[in-house]
Order: C-alpha cells, then sequence, then structure tokens
C-alpha cells in the first residue's frame, strides 16, 4: 500500500476510537512531558553553569609557562636565567646535570610568536603592582593589575558599570566594586558618583641604571657579565574612572584579588616594580623575560589546539579546559540520570499503546481478515499498526514538547518570583534547545513503533480464514 | 499473463488436500479433490453444512494453503507462491462475495469499494472513475456516501459486488452469495453474477447449498460430502 494510503487508513482507524486513541496518546505526552521537563531542566543548568564559568574568563585563557608542567624532558626549561643557564630547581630527577633539558625562557620575542598563532586574540603578562590609590584626601593601599584591551569583547566585563576603557593605552581605570563602596562610604556618596571623575595612583617604579657608555646591553649578554640593574622611585599617575565592575565577574580567572585594573599598554609603560624584577638583574638577557604569559583564544572551543600547540614548541600550557571537560561530564551523567526518569514515564505510556494496538486486534480482526481476502499483505496490515503507533507517538510527542515547555516556563516563572523576593538577580535554569524538541519527537515515535511491534506483527500474523469468521 | 498462463484452465487442482488438527483428532475439511474450471465457466460447489465447500473455496481463492496436493490458477501453483504473491492474487486475479457481504461498516461505499483499489496500488487520479464504474454497474452509483448499515441486505451485497469487480479479476468467488437475501432480491443479486459471467467473460466459482439457484445458474456442479468430491462437475 502507497503511504498516503496508509496514513490516511491509519488517521481512519484512530479517528473511529476517538476517545481511547486520546487517551492513549495523553499517556504519550505526559511522559514525553516528564522527559523534555527532567532533561531542559539538567540542559539549563549545565549552560548556566558552563555560561558563568565561560564569563569568568578562564576558559577562553591558556597559561603559558618555561617548561612543561610537572617537568617533562619533553620541554623547555624554567624561565627567569639566561639562555644557556640551567635553574637547579628545574632539574629532572635521577638525570646528570648534562644530561637535563635546555630552558627556553618567555622572552618578548616568545610572546609575538604566540600571538601571530591562529584562533589567539592576544598574549600578554600578568603585570600587578602596589598602588596607593588617593582621592578626596585619602589613600587607599591596594592592587593594581593590567587588563588587556582585547578582554572587552568577553563576559569578564559584562556586568560593568559605566564603559570598559576607550583605547588600549587609555590612562582609565576600572574600579572593583568593594573599593568603590569604601570610598563612597568614607565620601558620603554613591558608588556610582566615582564614575568620571579623576583619581590619584602613587605605585613604585623602576628606573634602569644607565649602562656603560661604551657597552650595549647585547654586550653585556655576550660577555656574560651582570646587568647593570635599576632603581625603585615613587611615581604618580592621574587616571580616570571610567567603570565598576564586581560580582561573579571578578574571580580568580579574571583579575583575582585586584582592586584597580588598568589598561595592559597603559601600565606596560608605568615601569611598574614587578616581582620579577629582581631576576632580570641577574640573568640579563638583553630583553624582557616574563615568569609566565596568559594567551587570549576566540573561542573555548580553540582552547585545546592551542594548549598542544604550545607545548609542541617546548613550552608548559596549561588551561581550566580540562576541569570544564569534568565538568560536561558530571552534567553528562546527571543527564543521564534524568533522561532515566523522565523517561519511565514514556515507557509506561508505552505500555498503553501496545494495550490499545491489541485492543484495537480484537476489535478489527474481521476487518484485517476482510483486507487479507480484498489483497492485503501480512506486510500492508503490519504498516497500517505500525502507521498508527508512529500517529500517536507523533502526536503525543508534539504535545509532550508544548506541555514540558509550557512546564519549564511555569517553572522559570516561579522561581524568578521567588529570587526577586530574595535580591538574587533572575536565573534561566530552564532551557528547551531545538534539538531536544527534536529529539524529544523522535523519541516518542521510536518508543512508539517498538511498543507497536508486537501488536503490528499479531495483527500481520492473522490467518484471513479464521478472521473472516471472527464477528 | 503470460501466453502459457492465457492457455491454461482458470483452475485446475490436483488431488488437494486440506486437514485440519482438533486436539488428536484430524478433520479432513477437503480430502484429494481434483478439479478443472475453464476460462469463463460458472460453477457451482455444492454439498451440506461441514462438506467442505466453503473449505475448497478459500483454497481456490488463495485464502488457506493446502495441507497436500497443488492448485493452479491460470498455470501457477498458489502452492508455491509467497504471502506477498498470494495477497497479489487475491487483488488482481481474484474478486469475492461473502454471505454476509463484509463490507466494513465505518467506510462510506465509496470507501469500501475504493479499498481493494488502494492495496492494489492503483493511481489516484483513475479511482474514482473505476469506483463509479463499479457501483454503476450494480446501479448504486447514487449511494457513494452512505454507510453499509443505511443500506438494505440487497444493496450490501450489490456493493459487495461492485467492490469483487472494481479490481477488475478473471475470478470471482461467491460464498453463497443469496444466503442472508430474500428470494426475490437473491436472484437479482444472481442476475448480476451471471451478466459478469456473461458480459465480462468472469470465471464464476459459486458455493451454494441450494441446488436449485446452481441448476438455474452454474453451468457445472461440484458435490462435496465429507471433504472428497461425490459428483465431478457434470455439465447440467
Amino acid at each position: 500500500m502507497k503511504s498516503r494510503d496508509l496514513m490516511e487508513l491509519a488517521g481512519r482507524n484512530l479517528r473511529e476510537a476517538l476517545l481511547r486513541n486520546s487517551l492513549t496518546t495523553l499517556g504519550i505526552a505526559v511522559g514525553v512531558a516528564s522527559l523534555v521537563a527532567f532533561l531542559s531542566l539538567g540542559i539549563g543548568l549545565q549552560t548556566m553553569a558552563m555560561t558563568r564559568l565561560q564569563n569568568s574568563g578562564l576558559f577562553n585563557r591558556v597559561y603559558v609557562t618555561p617548561r612543561p608542567i610537572g617537568g617533562s624532558l619533553t620541554g623547555g626549561g624554567r624561565g627567569g636565567r639566561g639562555r644557556n643557564q640551567r635553574s637547579d630547581d628545574a632539574q629532572t630527577p635521577g638525570l646528570p646535570p648534562q644530561l637535563q633539558p635546555p630552558m627556553k625562557p618567555l622572552t618578548s620575542t616568545v610572546r609575538k610568536q604566540l600571538a601571530q598563532m591562529p584562533n589567539v586574540i592576544s598574549v600578554f603578562p600578568e603585570l600587578r603592582f602596589t598602588a596607593d590609590l588617593r582621592y578626596g584626601g585619602t589613600g587607599h593601599v591596594t592592587s593594581a593589575s593590567s587588563v588587556p584591551f582585547d578582554t572587552r569583547g568577553t563576559g569578564q566585563f559584562g556586568s560593568v558599570t559605566g564603559t570598559f576603557f576607550s583605547s588600549p593605552g587609555a590612562s582609565e581605570a576600572i574600579l572593583h566594586n568593594d573599593l568603590a563602596q569604601q570610598l563612597a562610604d568614607q565620601g558620603n556618596f554613591k558608588p556610582n558618583d566615582l564614575i568620571g571623575q579623576e583619581v590619584t595612583i602613587r605605585y613604585p617604579q623602576r628606573k634602569p641604571v644607565a649602562a656603560p657608555a661604551n657597552q650595549s646591553p647585547q654586550d653585556i649578554v655576550a660577555n656574560g657579565e651582570f646587568g647593570p640593574g635599576f632603581t625603585i622611585q615613587s611615581a604618580e599617575i592621574k587616571v580616570k574612572i571610567v567603570g565598576l565592575v564586581g560580582g561573579e565577574s571578578a574571580g580568580p580567572g579574571g583579575f583575582g584579588g585586584s582592586r584597580i585594573m588598568l589598561p595592559l599598554d597603559y601600565v606596560e609603560k608605568l615601569n611598574a616594580v614587578q616581582g620579577f624584577d629582581v631576576r632580570e638583574v641577574v640573568d640579563n638577557p638583553g630583553e624582557t623575560i616574563y615568569p609566565a604569559l596568559t594567551m587570549l583564544i576566540d573561542n573555548p572551543n580553540h582552547v585545546q589546539a592551542v594548549e598542544d600547540a604550545v607545548k609542541q614548541l617546548g613550552f608548559g600550557a596549561f588551561s581550566l579546559f580540562d576541569a570544564a571537560k569534568n565538568l560536561q561530564l558530571l552534567f553528562k551523567v546527571f543527564d543521564s540520570f534524568l533522561f532515566v526518569f523522565g523517561g519511565l514515564a514514556l515507557a509506561v505510556a508505552s505500555l498503553g499503546i501496545v494495550n490499545t494496538l491489541v485492543m484495537a486486534i480484537l476489535e478489527r480482526r474481521h476487518e484485517i481478515g476482510v483486507m487479507k481476502a480484498l489483497g492485503a499483505a501480512d506486510r500492508d496490515v503490519r504498516q497500517l499498526f505500525f502507521a498508527e503507533a508512529g500517529v500517536m507517538g507523533l502526536l503525543g510527542g508534539v504535545l509532550g514538547v508544548l506541555f514540558g515547555w509550557s512546564l519549564g516556563k511555569l517553572i522559570n516563572f516561579g522561581l524568578n518570583k521567588w529570587l526577586e523576593n530574595q535580591n538574587v538577580s533572575p536565573e534561566k535554569i530552564w532551557l528547551v534547545p531545538i534539538w531536544l524538541v527534536a529529539a524529544a519527537i523522535g523519541f516518542s515515535v521510536l518508543v512508539s513503533l517498538v511498543a507497536g511491534l508486537y501488536p503490528a506483527s499479531q495483527a500481520a500474523k492473522l490467518d484471513p480464514v479464521k478472521a473472516l469468521r471472527y464477528e | 499473463m503470460t501466453d502459457n498462463e492465457t492457455n491454461q484452465p482458470a483452475l485446475r487442482t490436483a488431488d488437494v488436500t486440506r486437514h485440519y488438527s482438533m486436539g488428536e483428532a484430524t478433520i479432513r475439511a477437503v480430502d484429494g479433490v481434483t478439479i478443472e474450471i475453464a476460462r469463463g465457466e460458472f460453477v457451482a460447489l455444492l454439498g451440506t453444512s461441514g462438506s467442505g465447500k466453503s473449505t475448497l473455496l478459500n483454497l481456490l481463492a488463495g485464502l488457506d494453503r493446502p495441507t497436500a496436493g497443488s492448485i493452479f490458477a491460470h498455470g501457477r501453483n498458489l502452492a508455491e507462491m509467497s504471502g506477498d504473491e498470494l495477497a497479489k492474487y487475491r487483488s488482481l486475479t481474484v474478486g469475492m462475495v461473502f454471505q454476509s457481504f463484509n463490507l466494513l461498516p465505518r467506510m462510506t461505499l465509496e470507501e469500501n469499494v475504493e479499498l481493494p483499489l488502494r492495496l492494489a496500488e492503483v493511481d489516484r487520479a483513475d479511482r474514482a472513475a473505476r469506483v463509479q464504474e463499479a457501483l454503476k454497474r450494480v446501479g448504486l452509483s447514487a449511494r457513494l456516501a452512505h454507510r453499509p448499515a443505511e443500506l438494505s441486505g440487497g444493496e450490501q451485497q450489490r456493493a459487495s459486488l461492485a467492490r469483487a469487480l472494481v479490481n477488475r479479476p478473471t475470478i470471482l468467488f461467491a460464498d453463497e452469495p443469496t444466503g442472508n437475501l430474500d428470494s426475490r432480491t437473491g436472484e437479482e443479486i444472481m442476475n448480476f453474477i451471471q451478466q459478469f459471467n456473461k458480459e465480462l467473460g468472469m470465471t464464476v466459482i459459486m458455493v451454494t447449498h441450494e441446488a436449485q439457484l446452481a441448476k438455474r445458474y452454474a453451468s457445472r456442479h461440484f458435490y462435496l460430502k465429507d471433504g472428497k468430491l461425490s459428483s465431478n462437475g457434470g455439465a447440467q
């Protein structure tokens, strides 16, 4: 029989026992709704958690160190020393000094090389220094850190009040909400009033000591001599506060414990004293050496490839991608449990389909006999019952998705009302993606077809002579 | 149909047997029957209740398979056909009329008559005309939208005849076609069947227990008793 005829006959048969078939379809709908409701909860929670983590800036970064983490032989050395020197603490246990792997420092040349890798937005060191912020006649000693201009497009500064820096080298600052609150409390104004205000920052500045007149830094390196070193003096800058940021986005992957954020290009020109400066004096490399670099990647999905490429270059690379993968695995296990519990209702509903179709065989035994006498093959009868099961599954699936989606909306609404009362920002813990809609309907049809296997096969096997005698 | 099949009789059985097991007993419903029916013949299978005539009809119509022996329809052995081939035989070669009409009560007359066309996968565009043609032949073209319950017994049997005709089969099996009808309506139905036999050249095999009816319409009669042929189709 042609598909259209099959569907027409199936539709007619389903309409004939409307109440019973509607109840069966409703049973499937409830099963699918429960499945959709459970899974959309799991997906919603997973999406919420992953979005928050991604916004924290943890997952689109690769942290590069001068040697592979764990001290593997395949990597380079530890930074901070001269190009051909080794650090005792970087030696691999059990190997004589002459067999220790050479070390590869993270120089400014390496920084440029890393920045040219595919999918890398920028490579930057984390510059951090002690700062004394002066406003309204009082000082606040705190920590300032550099923020690469490229983080503008990430979720890390998604919740900034005010604006992000206007340019990479702008003399502007973003304050952490905590510091802004302290200043506001002392000056008796609102934290937001700070936006647009100019503040003074005092900080320790590095001032190089001039090299002997007849020697360039390269000559000094070539001769294996110590560099001339530097002195530290107090310096002062004036910056404009353009924004305030805080809450979850100020997590450890972002700007850590710093309370003042300044543009990276601006900070690099300040010559603020860094912890690793002391090593540079004794290492004397002839160019800037970084203890670590951070690579900003365009998409968390590219992190693994970049991490692998950095390791290939002989540097240590680390990202929180593995942690994200573990989290995803945890959610997958959680979703599996939800699927099993949600699927139980659908399994029960599928028994309803078996029951309905078995009843239909009893009722339509004579009709099946007539159809066979008129030329219906076993296959036609089987397909007819399959089509009926499939139509019930399809309708039940569509209805179930609608029920599940409505239920999710309702719970989301109720939850957000409650969160609102608790002064917590609203959350979307219930998410029904398109793929879940398609998968739920498809699964419903599949389960219904499987449930229709036995009745369809029984109907197809009916002996036409016996069936014709049955009244 | 090939030339070889065209030269063959419409139906031929060779020692065909159909046994049923009932507990430890074996019922010999049809027991070694050999008959031959030429194309265009009108034959009657006669016998008392339980004589095996309906079982033989079911075997000839491809609704049942013989326990032993062979049944050839236009030279093709039904016993060797697959389930799908038998279904195709019932769909395209055979038309059936039953004592209890066997129209599907939930369908209209038009849908009932269209059903064999659906099963034979006839093009949708041709169906309406063929349904009309079949119903017109039995004088029911004005009752397309009626359900069987809204028709008299005679009309239902005429609709059943239209359904049997619609796929233009070459063999018509009629199992007690007048059994549920009064004599005047029965005669009307028998006239239609005779008309199909004469005008359309259909081979007709009719099961009946009414000897007078058989005598009036069939050219040969086969009498069955306890599953065996007691009279081998002598011409009347």
